[in-house]
């Protein structure tokens, strides 16, 4: 599982939580969410601007 | 004075004390300025002196906007972490929350415990609701944040003029299709206050509501359960406005059709100024390329700045929104008003003299430099606009 950050305001979206307030649950894969998904802290970084963090260890 | 410093990592310190840190401790003061009309009416006995905050408030905002000029300063990026963690900047707008419902409770009840003029009502109820607009502003800024608690003040402001979808349309409506043809809160070229208004007001409120919908939509809940946060506040606006219309009577009936009226009307006021003519560009997949610096109108104007927590400042604020005000920076040559908010809000209501002031202004941005398909447009006006601007400009024709 993944984390993906607003390169702008630093919201984490991360796949194992999901996004409670947003209706993400948990384990929701990042690629799954709408294409039309916004930074819901933001909203001015689109889908294809969140950049996902290498998670470290396996 | 406070001083905030960092040491870099080449060994040079860097410091930076805000000269504004004080001055924002006027927003406190504020609520005088609203129950001033009252407090001179209760010295004088004369009805016409209720008029005097409505009078400094714009008349005031525009003199020491030109008294007191502009501010340029920021703040070194490096420090604004530091700055934005700061709780005494956090804790200003929290504070004015209870004001806003005391100062709307006061001026009601002042309003239908006298025996006044019709004109008197009206005057007292726009100083309501040009207070509560206020309000709205500072919703705008505690929305912004990621707290929960200031996400509640925030709600809890906007239920004052009953405007409970504004954070919610604003943040992800307004911020995400600013200054595009599709967003009812960014004003069009050719396009006055008064039409505008009859796009936004209906406008961001359906996207306000449909947003919401939507995300409780995702959590398998109704548009009508109590966790939509359009509810939630426009629910505390209908307990305290029905509470009002009990406890004062019927005269609260027009009193806060107006005062609700004239908030809005702040919020639509500000949104005509912000964005007027400016358009992102459309790329070649559909979508729009990121706000730009160069797709807001700015100013420096310090009264203005203060009374508006710095939203003159909209470049910063559109390219970053979780920016708190204290942080929000100027630049230059970015597109600039002539006045601070209140004066243009003024000049707004005569559209023949906004276009005056602000039309060649528009086209003679250097990243527009006369360029129409650089602008967004009232649909039907551009042959119009073209021809009345391309004798003065050198204004870039289409041959078909």
């Amino acid at each position: 599982m993944s984390k993906y950050t607003c390169p702008d305001c630093g919201y984490v979206y991360d796949e194992q939580l999901g996004d409670a307030h947003e209706g993400y649950k948990p384990g929701t894969l990042f690629a799954d969410l709408p294409e039309d998904f916004v930074c819901p802290d933001c909203a001015v970084r689109a889908k294809e601007d969140f950049v996902a963090q290498t998670s470290g260890g396996h | 004075m406070k001083t905030y410093s960092l040491q870099l990592a080449d060994n040079r310190l860097i410091t930076y004390q805000d000269r504004k840190r004080h001055l924002w401790l006027l927003s406190m003061l504020y609520p005088l300025l609203a129950l001033s009309g009252i407090g001179l009416y209760l010295l004088t006995g004369s009805e016409w002196v209720l008029i005097a905050p409505l009078v400094g408030i714009y008349g005031g905002a525009s003199v020491f906007d030109a008294l007191l000029g502009s501010d340029q300063s920021n703040p070194p990026e490096e420090l604004v972490a530091q700055l934005e963690d700061d709780p005494y900047y956090r804790w200003l707008p929290i504070l004015t929350v209870p004001m806003h419902l005391l100062v709307l409770v006061l001026i009601a009840g002042f309003t239908a415990s006298h025996d006044l003029a019709w004109p008197s009502v009206l005057v007292l109820a726009l100083t309501a609701g040009l207070y509560s607009g206020l309000g709205i502003n500072t919703a705008h800024e505690m929305g912004h944040k990621k707290t929960s608690l200031e996400r509640w003040m925030a709600r809890i402001v906007l239920a004052v003029p009953f405007y409970g979808h504004f954070c919610i349309e604003h943040n992800r409506g307004h911020h995400r299709h600013v200054a595009t043809p599709e967003d009812p809160a960014s004003s069009r070229m050719g396009e006055n206050i008064y039409s505008f208004a009859c796009r936004e007001l209906p406008g961001a409120f359906k996207r306000g509501w449909a947003l919401e919908k939507e995300r409780l939509q995702r959590l398998g809940k109704s548009q009508w359960s109590l966790e939509n946060e359009a509810l939630q506040s426009f629910a505390l606006g209908a307990i305290l406005q029905i509470s009002l219309i009990i406890a004062f009577g019927w005269i609260m009936l027009p009193f806060l059709a107006i005062h609700n009226f004239y908030a809005w009307w702040q919020l639509t006021s500000a949104n005509y100024i912000e964005h007027y003519g400016l358009l992102r560009q459309q790329k070649a997949n559909g979508s729009y390329e990121h706000c730009q610096p160069y797709h807001s109108w700015n100013a420096d104007f310090i009264a203005s700045n203060l009374l508006l927590y710095h939203l003159e400042r909209h470049s910063d604020h559109h390219a970053h929104p979780t920016r708190r005000y204290q942080s929000l920076r100027s630049f230059p040559d970015l597109p600039t008003m002539p006045t601070g908010y209140f004066g243009m809000f003024l000049i707004a209501l005569i559209p023949p003299l906004w276009y005056l002031l602000m039309d060649r202004r528009l086209l003679a941005l250097p990243h527009i430099a006369g360029d129409f398909d650089r602008i967004n447009i009232k649909p039907g006006r551009r042959a119009y606009l073209e021809a009345k601007y391309s004798g003065t400009l050198q204004t870039r024709h289409k041959i078909a």
